[in-house]
Formats: C-alpha cells, structure tokens, sequence
C-alpha cells in the first residue's frame, strides 16, 4: 500500500494522480496492448477461466433440466412464483449500471479519471446484462416462445400488451443490451486499430483489421468520433437511468404491499449504481494486481469508486428508512404489516442482515484508512454484492409470502437448482469477462494517452 | 515521369508539433491536408478547419423518427389491430405508451449516432493510401503524420516536399497508391 501511494501521489497537489509518472504514448500502447498479444496468457488466467468453465457447464446443465422438467424444478409455488429467478434478474442488470455510469455520465461530467477504468466496466455491463436477460427468459416456463413478446406480424392475429410493464420491461433491457454493446464497440475501434499495427501473429492482424474496419486515426474522423461519444454519452445516460426505474415498475405497478411505492425507482436505480461499482472494484482490484496495472488503476480510482459507493450507499439508506417511514405514516395496516413482517417474520434474518450488508458496514468507507486499503474495499465490495442481492430477495420474496388474506400465505425457499442456476450465471460472466481480458485491450489505450501531460498542446495555436 | 502518387506524409514526434504543421499548412493555402494520430486533438481540429459536422443533425432524425415509430405501433396495434378490453381502461392509454416510446427513441439515436459516424468517416474502408507508408502503423501508437494530398490544387511533388521538410518533421515520405 505504502508503495503504491508513494509512486501514484503528485508532487504538487499531494493527491494521487490518476496515471502513475513515467509513462509516453509508447509505453502505455505496449503495455495494454501486450496482455493479449504478446505476453504468455498467465497460470493466474487460467484457472479463473476453467473455475467460470466449469460453472458454465453447471448452468447448461440446470438450463438443460429446466427445459425438460419446466420451473416447477425452482422452489417457486404460489403466492411466491418470483422467487430467485427475479431476485437475480433484478441484481445482474443492476450490476450492469455501473459501466454505464463510468462510461457514459462520468464522460459528460468530464472526470477523466474514468478514462482507464471504462472499457472493462463496459464489458461488465454487458455480461452483466447477458446474464439478467437469462432469468426472465427462463422464467417465462416456455423460453423459446420468448418472440411472442415483441410486436410482429403473426398468424394467431394477437400482440403483445403495452400496459403491461413486463412488457415495457422488455423493450427497456433489450435496447440497454443493444446500445451498451454498440458504446463499447465503438469506443474499441480506435484500440482495435493499435492492435491492428501492433499485432506480429497473421490470424490476429487479420481478426484485428476487419474489427477496426479501416480506421486510420484521421484527424476529420477524430473529430466526428468525438462527437459520437459525446451523443452516445447523452443518449446512454437517460437510458441508464430509465432501464432500473422500468425494471422497478414490474414491482411498483403491481398494488402487493411493499411494491406499491413512488420511492422505488430513484431507489433502485442508487442501489444498481452501488452495487455495480462493488462489482467494478471486485474485477478490478485483481486484474490490477495480476497484470501490474496499478499504475494505471491507480489508488485514486478505488478511492473515487470507494467514495461514490458510499455516496449511493447514503441513498439507498435514505430509501430504507423511507420506505419504513412512510409505512407507518401512511396508516395503512396492509403497508405497516409488510414492513413489520419483513422486520419480525419469517425472513428477518435475511432483512437485518440486509441491512448489516448495505447499511451499517459499509460506513467505514467514511475513513480514507478503510478507502485506501485494498483488502478492506474487496472485503467491502463483496459485502456490498450480498448485501444488494438480499435487498432484492426481501423485496421479491417477503412481499410476496404474505401479501392479504392469511388464507393465501405461503413459505419460499429455494432449490438446489435454483442455486445451480445463479452460480451458473456467475460462471457465464466470469467466462466471458476472462475470455474478453484476453483478446481486447481491458483498459482504453487512446483515452489513457490523453491523460498523460504530453497529450497537450503546449504552444498557442490560433487561427 | 514518375508514377502518380496519393500524397506526401510528413511524421512528427508530438502534438504541439503536428497542430503548428498543421496551421502552417492551411495557412500556405492547402487544403487537402489531413493529420493522423494516436488521439483526437482538439488544435489539430482548429488548425484544419474542421468545425461542424452532420452527425448531430444524423441523430435527431433517428431520434424522431424513433420516437414516431414507437409511439405509433402502440397506438396501431392497441388501438387498430388488437383492440382489447382491460378492465374498461381506454384503448389510447397515452401514459403506459411513453416508456416504450422513450426506449425506442433512444435505440433509433443510438444507430443512427453509430451508423452515421461510419458513414460519414466512409468505414468500413478495406484499403487506403496511407497504410502504404511502413511507418504509418505507429499512427495507432505514439506518432503524429500530415499528409498533404496529391489532389490539392497547390500541390507540387518536389515544392510541397520541401515545405513539409521547412516544419522540422521526423521525415518526409512519399505515399504510393
């Protein structure tokens, strides 16, 4: 640690900078781009890949099960026919938020400290949402009739039904899948270009070039690239922001107690940007210290992720005690009794340990000690995870088990197939991230480069 | 006679250095001149002229097209098409509409921002000129050129050689095409 902030701290400000001294164009070219084209894929590659391999494998399998038995397989059974399939669907694509932040609102509120940390929050995103889109899909109990959602011309003369916010649901994570992939796409061209010319191996010159489609770093195609950003940016940022609130209005559209509240979507919208930078700083505070990229994942991003953690944490606290507050103050019994159930019944544990996870631990980050040490931000970041997956699992589960009449009460609980199914997501995403670390640049090589001092312009250029 | 070339490429080490070629260039009067490099630099943009572009203009129009088409399904199939009673609610329900107008005006800019930044820069483009100059490849790294092209009207293989050489670059080379 005391290494680490000795070599990242400026010597003006005191502050750590966001890219270590040292560095030219050159030099952070060669090292991004040699992790995937010239250095050896290393042991610590490997068998993070066959652990997410072999989880992939558990997924196929739980996926396979589930298309010959149907979801009676999953511990859904009436009233909670949500179950775990909805919890995770609800924590993976909130997970994905954080990319999006990174990459798109950070840009326009031009904090380059971003700069080396998008790319791979990006693909986290992406695979974020690859394995959301995976729990509603399987939950629909007929996945490969999952068409039948979408608007087209079809022989049995029926369409699908816009009030429905399951629908609305559709449309908003679709198209969160297709513009993230289409950001993180463009924004690789310029990498896939360096790549291109960097690349010695035959096969990768050629995968390489027809990737960067001809781009040839042109100063009218700059121009023109930067303006792309800059709407994908705009674009991105109130589409990020709708995907959880339509995601919230499955819940708040429905009158269950406990779902029917205006306070849910700025709530998970905070909670999907707190849990997805937990997730950005649990792929990150790794990949750095395996691939020695602590000069460019300096201290002071985990201390920037660190402190907008906090700050999401403090939002989503508001909104626990809010919704507890407004509970009680609205009178209704149904409402107080959803609250009181979740505190005192069946499931408390669950919900105090919610709290613990979301609420109470995660005030040490008030402390720079706790920001700047890296096992305390892993150790935090996973507690976050938890923490958030379990707020969807009291919202999802809890409301659900005991919503009117005592006569239709029921218990949850999970079964081993359900737990095989979201392990196996994790190994879906692991899969992919490992996979995507090896063949594109994980950290933007061009935005690096305009960190460094000599990207300026030093004498005055007029017209 | 020689054979015709696409251009003269001059390389320099930075990008004070690209951005004043780049002026000097424009203010001798030429206009076919492009810079590369290994990121976008805001002087080389002002020294080249290059101010505007359609792009914005490009994403409004999927934008509104985006929003036309996603309001106007809802309405044709739940109002034309597929007319179904809920609960005596009315077929136009506007406010259910506006989410999935919204997502859909969002996914039209988004293509059109991405198709129109291709088309505009004319990509994919399979060949170019310029990737026949050896040292071209270090565009993508740490290299800054300038190329002024044959097709200017000033161009002169042997006085344009000499100005590139007047701006102290790395080297001057000629661009086969």
């Amino acid at each position: 640690m005391s290494d680490d902030q000795r070599d990242t701290r400026s010597v003006q400000s005191g502050r750590p900078t966001v890219i270590a001294p040292g560095h030219t164009f050159g030099s952070v070219t060669d090292k991004i781009s040699s992790i995937v084209l010239t250095r050896r894929t290393p042991l610590f590659w490997f068998v993070p890949f066959l652990v997410a391999s072999a989880l992939l494998m558990v997924f196929l399998a739980a996926v396979a099960y589930l298309f010959v038995r149907g979801v009676g397989i999953w511990g859904i059974r009436v009233p909670v026919m949500w179950g775990w399939a909805i919890t995770n669907f609800v924590w993976w694509i909130g997970i994905g938020h954080a990319g999006t932040l990174i990459s798109a609102i950070l840009l326009l509120l031009r904090q380059s400290w971003r700069n080396s940390i998008n790319r791979f929050a990006e693909a986290m995103t992406l695979f974020a949402v690859a394995c959301a889109g995976m729990f509603p899909l399987l939950h629909l109990g007929r996945p490969w009739l999952f068409y039948w959602l979408f608007p087209y011309p079809n022989s049995m003369n029926i369409q699908p039904q816009f009030r429905s916010p399951l629908v609305w649901d559709v449309f908003a994570v679709s198209t969160y899948a297709t513009v993230s992939a289409m950001f993180w796409f463009v924004g690789l061209i310029p990498d896939l270009a360096t790549l291109r010319d960097r690349a010695r191996n035959r096969i990768a010159k050629v995968i390489y070039g027809i990737l960067a489609m001809g781009w040839r770093g042109a100063a009218s195609h700059w121009q023109k690239y930067e303006t792309a950003s800059l709407l994908l940016a705009g674009l991105a940022t109130p589409l990020v922001l709708s995907v959880h609130t339509v995601v919230s209005f499955d819940f708040t559209v429905a009158i269950v107690p406990g779902w029917h509240s205006t306070i849910f979507p700025p709530y998970f919208v905070a909670g999907a940007i707190y849990s997805g930078f937990a997730m950005v700083m649990v792929l990150a505070i790794p990949l750095r210290a395996m691939y020695g990229l602590e000069d460019l994942i300096t201290m002071r991003h985990l201390d920037n992720m660190a402190k907008v953690m906090l700050a999401t944490g403090e939002i989503v606290a508001y909104s626990y005690f809010f919704e507890a507050f407004i509970a009680w103050y609205s009178g209704k019994p149904l409402e107080m009794f959803a609250i009181w159930n979740r505190m005192t019944g069946p499931y408390a544990p669950t919900y105090w340990l919610l709290i613990f996870c979301n609420l109470v631990f995660p005030q040490l980050l008030w402390w720079k000690k706790i920001r700047t040490n890296i096992v305390w931000l892993f150790v935090m970041s996973l507690d976050v995870l938890l923490g958030m997956w379990l707020e969807r699992y009291v919202i999802v589960v809890v409301s659900l088990h005991r919503d009117f009449l005592p006569s239709s009460w029921g218990i949850y609980s999970p079964t081993i197939w359900d737990v095989a199914t979201y392990v196996g997501t994790l190994g879906l995403f692991f899969f992919l991230f490992f996979l995507f670390i090896r063949s594109m640049p994980m950290i933007s090589i061009f935005e690096v480069r305009t960190l460094l001092p000599q990207a300026e312009v030093t004498e005055g250029v007029e017209k | 006679m020689k054979t015709p070339i696409y251009g003269l490429m001059a390389e320099f080490e930075n990008p004070t250095a690209l951005a004043a070629a780049a002026r000097h260039a424009r203010e001798k009067g030429y206009r076919k001149v492009e810079a590369y490099s290994p990121f976008a630099i805001e002087e080389v943009n002002e020294a080249l002229g290059l101010h505007h572009n359609r792009l914005s203009l490009i994403v409004l129009c999927g934008g509104i097209l985006g929003g036309l088409t996603g309001y106007l399904m809802q309405y044709y199939l739940a109002v034309i098409d597929f007319p179904i009673n809920v609960g005596g609610r009315p077929l136009h329900s506007w406010p259910s509409f506006i989410i999935i107008t919204f997502e859909l005006t969002i996914l039209f800019s988004a293509l059109a921002t991405v198709l129109g930044l291709l088309g505009l820069c004319g990509l994919p483009m399979p060949y170019h000129p310029v990737f026949n100059v050896p040292r071209f490849a270090l565009a993508s790294r740490d290299r800054f050129f300038l190329c002024i092209e044959a097709r200017d009207p000033l161009f002169d293989r042997h006085d344009t050689a000499e100005f590139l050489s007047s701006l102290h670059p790395r080297e001057v080379s000629e661009v086969a095409h």
